[in-house]
């Protein structure tokens, strides 16, 4: 396998005493679409905490496209071609749909903090908003207050500036929680489209979301990975249907 | 105003040439226009002379505009609540009256009218050094730290005499014979003439700037830093640019103070010129571009006008920001613009009716507030000063019992009036809003 784009040596992760994740290895092919399931408190979204930079990792190994990334800024990191998504919507509020989207771009177009250009002026960059806005299907609602969109539009908005910037890696941590199976259904193929060609990493607690998408599934219980494989493997697999698919209570 | 304001900012500028220019902007326009001809009114033909005290506030409100404005590049736009932004008007202040001093000297040859952006540089340089450390941080800690900023410039300012010139400042003289367009400066309307010039230009770029990359992206990490990290933007790098044009901004307005009054003291750098700027903004409001602008006459007419009547003119001002801050914490352009909907809709008549009812209840209030204000300060501050309390001609005696009580009276029964007639405009107000949604979800 060539250089994998994320790769994850023996990465842990302690809050005072509690050790959260206990030495996690992984490899994650470029272009592919891997999840990452588990039961609740198994450490998944501290996984992606560590690995977009949001907390430093309390030791191993974090590479991106081979080069390592432990202890940069989150700003960074997603300078370096990754970009995330929360699993509590993370969005720019007070400004419009529109604006959210080209606040994703500005970086990746290179305008840093520049003072001497005006946006609305720039005519690649609008354009590249508007068509982003298009993908996630949200033209109607251009300028409106992202905060006065609604639940599922403003997940599709966080998936839109997640993906705006043109990182080739993105993690998405529960894209579709709290939403109804068609608007799941929607989630499904707008990521689908979306992240073609990139490197997809996502935590997901939606089963059939999961082995509709991904290409690998790394189980992750109680800060161990216990299982990796395709899916069908992971669904065979006994011990992962004893320590989670086996539970129906925690599949949400 | 505000609306061509939000408008422009999402949109080629442009888009609709110079009509639609004028459409969006003719707020602006209109209050250059005033501000060029309004000393024409108090002009004496007699003497040949405009209104000494009118010419003077004009010239307060002007630097006062680009004052909170700078503030609220921090405060509305990044997110940021300083306490200590009067550093920068006044470190520009004493910039500029040192290079007012050298030209004079001969030793740098610089046009009156560019002292401002001595004024400017300075402001920047010293907002780039205390910002960069102000800046690490955010929220509560960046308002202590700019807290604590505050604190040692205003006792550096006693300590060290060369530049500062200690407790009675430095002072200067503006007519130095060098201008661009040969003027001598020796009137205050000729000040106030560049004062106009360099708030427009202020004001023009404050504009513009909330239009780049740097602004978005302050407004952006005021809404959530945590976000602006994950798209590649260092919040820290966002606050501490931002910081540093705001200082540049706040140096204009202590140059044209420099101009002005030709003394600064330590005074400009100090607590109470930093919470007028807070003052200015938060009763305008932070959320409109031109919020602070409106926040900036107000304050100043209050300052000039209320000052000449009443010796009470803080307490005015301090209960009023305690109103906004507690019932429109949005600021005055905030109130207008809720209004922005229902206008829209066509529905404003329909309020007018419940706003007349709220006028007689809050004059009652309005009135017994002021008159036990009054009543007050004459008995203390008024009795020392040896004045008496005259409404026209009658005389009241704050030592009687009467003019207490019908303070009281207006407080309580205006006060009860107040809340009845609140209660009524709420449901006025409720039902039409709702019709304003339903009709736009039609639509």
């Amino acid at each position: 396998m060539s250089v994998p784009a994320l790769r994850l040596t023996d990465v842990k992760k302690s809050f005072g005493p509690t050790a959260v994740i206990m030495g996690v290895s992984l490899d994650v092919a470029p272009g592919s679409r891997h999840a990452i399931i588990g039961p609740n408190g198994a450490g998944k979204t501290t996984l992606f905490n560590l690995i977009s930079g949001r907390f430093p990792a309390s030791g191993g190994r974090i590479e991106l496209h081979g080069r390592s990334i432990d202890g940069l800024p989150p700003h960074e990191i997603n300078r370096r071609g990754l970009s995330r998504s929360f699993q509590v919507t993370s969005i720019f509020p007070r400004m419009t749909v529109f604006e959210n989207i080209r606040c994703g771009l500005l970086w990746s177009r290179g305008y840093k903090y520049s003072f001497w250009h005006l946006v609305g002026g720039q005519r690649a960059l609008n354009a590249a908003a508007a068509q982003l806005l298009a993908d996630v299907n949200l033209e109607a609602r251009r300028d409106v207050p992202a905060g006065l969109l609604t639940y599922a539009e403003q997940r599709a908005l966080e998936i839109g500036i997640t993906i705006a910037g043109g990182a080739d890696t993105v993690l998405l941590d529960e894209p579709t929680a709290g939403m109804s199976r068609s608007e799941a259904d929607h989630a499904v193929a707008l990521i689908r489209r979306i992240t073609a060609g990139k490197t997809l990493v996502m935590v997901e607690h939606d089963m059939s979301v999961v082995f509709d998408l991904a290409d690998v599934v790394t189980v992750l219980v109680y800060g161990q990975v216990i299982a990796s494989g395709p899916p069908a493997e992971i669904r065979a697999n006994r011990a992962v249907q004893d320590a989670y698919l086996g539970a129906p209570a925690e599949v949400a | 105003m505000s609306e061509g304001v939000a408008r422009t900012a999402a949109r080629p500028l442009a888009a609709g040439g110079a009509a639609g220019f004028l459409r969006r902007q003719w707020p602006w326009l209109a209050a250059l226009v005033f501000a060029l001809v309004v000393p024409w009114f108090s002009f004496d033909w007699s003497t040949g002379r405009h209104s000494g005290f009118i010419v003077s506030m004009l010239s307060q409100i002007g630097i006062s505009i680009i004052f909170a404005l700078s503030y609220n590049m921090l405060m509305g736009q990044a997110g940021l609540l300083s306490f200590g932004h009067a550093v920068f008007l006044g470190l520009g202040g004493y910039v500029t009256a040192h290079v007012v001093n050298a030209t004079k000297g001969g030793a740098f040859p610089l046009p009156l009218e560019l002292t401002p952006i001595a004024g400017a540089l300075g402001g920047l340089a010293f907002a780039v050094v205390l910002g960069y450390f102000a800046t690490k941080q955010r929220a509560t800690a960046f308002a202590m730290i700019t807290l604590g900023i505050g604190e040692l410039i205003t006792s550096c300012a006693l300590m060290f005499q060369t530049f500062f010139g200690g407790e009675g400042g430095v002072s200067t003289n503006r007519m130095t014979g060098r201008s661009l367009f040969g003027v001598g400066y020796a009137a205050p309307i000729q000040v106030y003439y560049l004062i106009v010039a360099w708030t427009a230009l202020s004001v023009v770029a404050m504009l513009l700037l909330t239009r780049t990359p740097l602004g978005r992206m302050a407004n952006a990490s005021r809404d959530n830093f945590e976000r602006a990290q994950f798209v590649g933007y260092d919040p820290r790098m966002v606050r501490f640019f931002q910081f540093a044009l705001s200082g540049a901004f706040a140096g204009i307005a202590g140059a044209l103070y420099t101009l002005t009054y030709e003394i600064v003291t330590y005074d400009t750098v100090a607590g109470p010129m930093s919470a007028n700027a807070l003052l200015m903004t938060y009763i305008g409001g932070v959320g409109v571009f031109a919020g602070p602008v409106v926040g900036a006459v107000l304050i100043v007419l209050l300052q000039s006008w209320v000052s000449l009547l009443s010796n009470s003119w803080l307490v005015y001002a301090g209960v009023l920001f305690i109103m906004m801050v507690t019932f429109a914490p949005m600021g005055l352009t905030g109130l207008v613009m809720m209004h922005q909907p229902i206008w829209r809709a066509g529905r404003l008549g329909r309020l007018i009716g419940p706003y007349l009812r709220l006028l007689g209840p809050a004059l009652l209030v309005l009135i017994g507030f002021v008159l036990a204000v009054e009543l007050c300060s004459f008995l203390t501050i008024g009795a020392a000063q040896g004045k008496s309390f005259t409404l026209s001609r009658i005389t009241i005696d704050p030592r009687g019992a009467r003019p207490w009580l019908v303070a009281g009276l207006l407080l309580v029964g205006g006060g009860l009036w107040l809340r009845v007639a609140m209660r009524g405009f709420g449901a006025a107000w409720n039902a039409v809003t709702e019709e304003v949604k339903t009709v736009g979800t039609r639509a």
